[in-house]
């Protein structure tokens, strides 16, 4: 089911016209707004009038995160305060958090991106929306929240956390939707198993998972889990939150809300603009905005566009999963490794629980990368020769891919913490 | 006879045993006989013990990894030779041995074996067994 038809089944002239029109609004109101985006035009003597559409994107200033730092808190606001209904921030795990407001049309654009995310993964307002996002400061909570009320559904605004209630109310209210970080739906799947509760037996039949990169193996491994068809949502505050973009039935790259966020690949190290089909960062323009409409935002993200239609009859452009942010990249011993490629092939071995943490460290001039692992327990074995001989085989299978030695250490169960929200797998010693 | 073994995954750092064994006091559990395998990073804790459920209940709850395996038990004559002759017997069987450990008291010695086959060991070693 399509939420909105006439915004996401647009011809590409009808779409790249409307962008062209809200491109140039947006500008005129940022350059009247915003002193940062004027100085910046300004400085490469582009004035709003210039500019004709999208074409002439790769001409305009980028925004980065350190210039949300730079104009913390409110800085980059483009409306007076008394028009901004709500703030939200990122979690900031270095240095200040980045703020970003929202005017009652900002709220109901989120509303709405989020409920076209929806309907695409198949929830209607038949449907009981279990929202196990954290509610806060982070968008995830109230950004599903407003969408699933949107659609019509119920929704059970339980956060995240509490994993034994979570479960509880999967029981009780009969939730049919799930929306949480793809990592806490894998330690829900485990208390689901713990508590031997069949997961087929539960009406949870749909799952809507973001706010971290995640693999396909990761995906099909909670579909399992949790007996449930597993939808991906992508976004980031700085640009709305969650809803920028949402997987479909064709579980082939996830359709982006364009006529509000224009999306472009760029190269991160030259900043030119890359063709259809080439991975890079992604770069987005958020023309609708009220609060804070950021031009040309950079973040950091890694994925690669589709502008084919596709089967389930959007014609809205596809971004791939997004596989790392480019500040997730180790270097190793000379060799870059994303954590997600580790995570594709430990989704893939089913010796292991779908829990994992990377330790790098350095022996005298030497990177060392460490996982650890927990077993599943029917696997487990009362002889030292099988253990040895799965150990290898995982060690092998991660060596092939990364093309690096790695050091496999099976630990305890519940040594590794148990996500509840955006997990944390990867200690970097050689920083400290 | 065979009996039921209870395999438990520890890791190889200070303080997990006394964890395991401290689980087991508290649900009253008797240690019969015990063998500790290990690697650097962890080991394998095998035993023999008064009541397996129970055990194996109270170590899943603190979320330990646990295995319940058929095992020989076998009893001998506390003299020398009497090993040698089951472990020709297990060979001339064709039986591989996985792992084995013990101990001897009054004269008798006590042997859990980890075979390839539990049900032919009993055969082989029947007339080996004094207890």
């Amino acid at each position: 089911m399509i939420w909105n038809e006439t915004k996401e089944c647009m011809s590409r002239d009808e779409m790249t016209h409307l962008q062209n029109e809200r491109l140039k609004t947006m500008l005129a109101r940022v350059y009247q707004n915003v002193p940062f985006y004027r100085r910046k035009m300004q400085e490469i003597g582009i004035e709003p009038g210039d500019v004709k559409g999208i074409s002439d994107l790769p001409h305009l200033p980028f925004t980065t995160k350190q210039d949300l730092r730079d104009n913390y808190p409110f800085g980059l606001f483009a409306v007076p305060k008394s028009q901004v209904v709500r703030v939200h921030a990122s979690t900031g795990t270095t240095g200040k958090p980045t703020v970003v407001g929202y005017t009652p049309k900002d709220i109901q654009i989120f509303a709405e991106v989020v409920a076209r995310a929806l309907y695409s993964a198949g929830a209607t307002n038949e449907d009981i929306i279990q929202v196990a996002y954290g509610y806060g400061l982070f968008t995830g909570g109230l950004g599903l929240h407003y969408g699933a009320e949107r659609i019509g559904a119920a929704v059970v605004p339980i956060s995240g956390g509490n994993t034994e209630k979570q479960v509880q109310l999967l029981e009780d209210f009969g939730s049919t939707v799930l929306a949480c970080t793809p990592s806490y739906a894998a330690y829900i799947a485990e208390t689901l198993e713990k508590n031997k509760i069949d997961p087929a037996s539960l009406p949870l039949r749909t799952g809507i998972f973001g706010a971290e990169p995640w693999t396909e193996e990761m995906r099909l491994r909670i579909e399992k889990g949790l007996a449930i068809s597993a939808f991906d949502i992508y976004g980031l505050s700085e640009i709305i939150g969650p809803g920028v973009s949402a997987s479909c039935s064709a579980q082939d790259g996830l359709h982006i809300a364009e006529d509000h966020f224009i999306p472009e690949i760029i190269d991160s190290d030259t900043l030119q603009p890359l063709p259809a089909g080439s991975t890079g960062e992604l770069v987005f323009t958020a023309v609708t905005k009220e609060a804070m409409p950021l031009l040309r935002y950079r973040t950091r993200d890694l994925s690669k566009l589709n502008p084919e239609i596709c089967s389930c009859g959007r014609t809205s452009i596809r971004m791939a999963r997004v596989f790392g942010r480019s500040d997730d990249m180790l270097i190793i011993r000379g060799v870059n490794v994303f954590p997600s490629q580790i995570e594709a092939v430990l989704m893939d071995i089913p010796e292991a629980k779908p829990h994992y943490m990377l330790i790098i460290d350095r022996q005298g001039t030497l990177d060392t990368l460490e996982i650890q692992l927990e077993l599943e327990e029917r696997f487990f074995s009362d002889e030292l020769a099988e253990m040895e001989q799965i150990q290898r085989k995982i060690q092998h299978k991660i060596e092939n891919v990364l093309g690096l030695s790695v050091i496999l250490k099976l630990v305890e169960h519940n040594t590794l913490k148990r996500s509840e929200g955006k997990a944390e797998r990867v200690i970097d010693r050689r920083r400290s | 006879m065979i009996i039921s073994q209870l395999s438990v995954f520890v890791q190889n750092e200070s303080g997990r045993l006394v964890n395991v064994t401290g689980i087991l006091e508290k649900a009253g559990i008797n240690i019969t006989a015990l063998s500790l395998a290990e690697t650097g990073e962890y080991g394998v804790l095998r035993m023999i013990v008064s009541d397996i459920e129970a055990a194996a209940a109270a170590l899943r709850d603190a979320n330990y990894i646990v295995k319940l395996t058929e095992v020989n038990c076998i009893v001998t004559p506390d003299v020398p030779g009497a090993l040698n002759s089951c472990l020709e017997k297990l060979a001339e069987a064709g039986i591989n041995l996985a792992y084995m450990y013990g101990y001897s008291s009054d004269q008798q010695a006590r042997l859990v074996l980890k075979t390839s086959a539990a049900e032919r060991t009993e055969e082989v070693l029947a007339d080996c067994t004094t207890g």
